[in-house]
């Protein structure tokens, strides 16, 4: 690991001070994610600057009647909040299905939806990948592609993103709030935070160079059935090959995004329409671009079987 | 630019000054705030800071570099063998310690963001004359066969019985509102972030079964 500097801020102010006054600084929250990259130095910061003496680790009611979740609220208070697991039980059941019960322990919201892609090649840094070094190229292309990108992805990069999280938050219409390293503070629609890898995969998230998640808020429940199927390798303790995230009514009409398919949660409101109409009516719409490799097909299959094995959980 | 100016240096001593002092709830804000300065390319000398925590009840305080791990700094700086090294990314477990009552990853946190944290390692759940009640039962069900990952499999089984306590549901719980069942599904599900190369889970089980209070 490259050596770094490293101080804790007590406020968003001092947060958004800091890293806009140093270069090559990076937040760390859980740690998770960002200490294994740096251990690879495929993350090298000069300086860290800690996140967890910020608080913001709230899950409180908004005034339109859903949800704000503080930016450091672990992987395992959010699964287990009882006005999650009520209301939005499927993104419990997303968080769950993911990672170990000791890194659900430290991972927050935020360092969740900006864990990085899960592509070996990234991982090798012997080896080209547009992604850890801008314009080297992409080693996964005509390599070993099984758990890559089937839909979205570009001739510069194929990778997928592995958050669990997101693919439900992606569901259910989750907005991300953020502060700018010059104060200002927005809010991004979860359909628009994670981009698609275009030329420039190494820019995954619609932040800004230092900008700050301070928090992720749910829209009032929307009731319906939720389900998250995680498709994977073993049981538990890997990552999605692929995954469904769904809120399906009585009346058939739902909300499904799917992940382990894309560089970012997959989702076509417009394919919705099908739902009613069966899992085949309605991935055919979903994935209607899907430019798969010959390793990974398989996925387009397995996400329409996953989807089928949803809507026959939900009729019973 | 070079790294070895000696302005870098005592800025970078002031940062961690900042740093350990806002850690400690001593000042708000930090020196940089009034005086943004441009940063040079990656640190390449050590950086060294002062952190106090307690382990084993016992407070600590040492110098470590910012890079050292929980893991290593138990390990290495301490002396606090128990806690096994097995991937050091997070993947197998063998690191598993108990930080304010919850179960990490020892070695996927740094020692410097633990001022003040209360650390449980194997040394401290029991002492071989005085064993923790899970510590005798992974002994009674022969729970391991070489040992590494035992520590971690323990600390974790400690924290899993308060988890579910606590009413936390897992992946594999049929229902998000209802009553936990203790049964074979469920601790396999929790304890699944420990991975034992011998292959003792079903003695494993069987141990955490006992010390839950139902008959294994
Ligand atoms: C063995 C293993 C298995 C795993 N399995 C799964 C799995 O099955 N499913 C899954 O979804 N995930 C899985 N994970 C990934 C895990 O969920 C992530 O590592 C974790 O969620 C990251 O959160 P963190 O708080 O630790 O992030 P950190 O490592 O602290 O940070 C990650 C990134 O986010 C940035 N960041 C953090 N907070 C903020 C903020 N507030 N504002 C701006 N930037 C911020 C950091 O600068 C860094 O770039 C696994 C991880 C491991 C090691
Ligand atoms: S697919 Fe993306 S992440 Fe993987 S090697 Fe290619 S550029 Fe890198
Ligand atoms: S050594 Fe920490 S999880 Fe393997
Ligand atoms: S007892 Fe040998 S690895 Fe578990």
């Amino acid at each position: 690991m490259r050596s770094f500097t490293y101080e804790k801020v007590a406020s968003p102010a001092a947060a958004a001070t800091a890293i806009a006054s140093t270069s090559d600084a990076k937040f760390i929250a859980g740690g998770t994610n960002l200490l294994d990259l740096m251990k690879l130095e495929i993350e090298t910061p000069a300086h860290l600057i800690d996140l967890n003496g910020l608080g913001f680790d709230r899950i409180e009611r908004t005034s339109e009647g859903g949800l704000r979740i503080g930016a450091l609220v672990r992987n395992t208070a959010l699964a287990a909040d009882e006005k999650v697991r009520r209301d939005y039980g499927l993104l419990s059941r997303a968080l769950l299905a993911g990672a170990s019960g000791q890194l659900r322990n430290k991972a927050t919201t935020a360092g969740n939806l900006l864990q990085r892609t899960r592509c070996p090649y990234f991982y090798d840094t012997n080896l080209p990948c547009n992604k850890r070094s801008p314009g080297s190229g992409c080693a996964a292309i005509g390599g070993v592609t099984r758990s890559l990108a089937v839909i979205g992805s570009s001739d510069a990069c194929i990778a997928t993103h592995p958050s669990d999280m997101a693919v439900a938050m992606r569901a259910l219409d989750a907005v991300v709030e953020a502060l700018r390293p010059d104060g200002q503070t927005r809010t991004i629609p979860i359909a628009d935070f994670h981009r698609l890898p275009g030329d420039t995969p190494h820019i995954e998230t619609a932040l800004e160079p230092g900008e700050l998640i301070t928090a992720v808020t749910l829209p009032k429940p929307v009731g319906g059935t939720h389900i998250y199927r995680k498709v994977r390798d073993r049981a538990s303790y890997a990552f999605a090959l692929v995954s469904v995230a769904a809120v399906v009514q009585r009346d058939g009409s739902g909300k499904v995004a799917v992940g382990g398919v894309a560089h970012k949660p997959w989702r076509v409101e417009g394919a919705e329409k099908a739902l009613a109409n069966g899992a085949r009516a309605f991935v055919s719409g979903l994935l209607a671009d899907a430019k798969p490799t010959k390793d990974n097909a398989f996925k387009l299959t397995l996400v329409e079987r996953a989807v089928a094995s949803v809507l026959a959980e939900v009729k019973g | 630019m070079s790294n070895t100016g000696d302005p870098h240096i005592s800025r970078r001593n002031l940062l961690i000054v900042a740093g350990a002092s806002v850690a400690a709830g001593a000042a708000p804000g930090s020196a940089r705030a009034q005086k943004p300065l441009p940063m040079g390319p990656a640190a390449s000398e050590p950086v060294t800071t002062k952190v106090g925590m307690i382990v084993n009840g016992a407070s600590r305080s040492m110098e470590f570099d910012t890079r050292t791990t929980l893991l290593d700094a138990l390990r290495e700086h301490m002396h606090l063998t128990g806690t096994k090294k097995g991937c050091d990314h997070g993947q197998c477990g063998a690191c598993t310690v108990i930080v304010d009552g919850q179960r990490i990853n020892s070695c996927l946190t740094l020692a410097v963001m633990h001022e003040g944290s209360s650390v449980t390692t194997i040394e401290g759940l029991g002492t071989p004359g005085n064993l923790h009640p899970m510590q005798a039962a992974f002994i009674k069900h022969d729970g391991f066969q070489c040992g590494y990952c035992t520590p971690g499999q323990i600390c974790s089984a400690v924290a899993v019985l308060d988890e579910i306590k606590a009413g936390q549901p897992s992946h594999v719980s049929g229902s998000l509102m209802g009553a936990i069942d203790l049964n074979e599904a469920e601790l396999r599900e929790r304890m699944s972030g420990n991975i034992c190369r011998c292959g003792a889970y079903s003695n494993i089980v069987e141990a955490i079964t006992e010390v839950a209070g139902r008959p294994a």
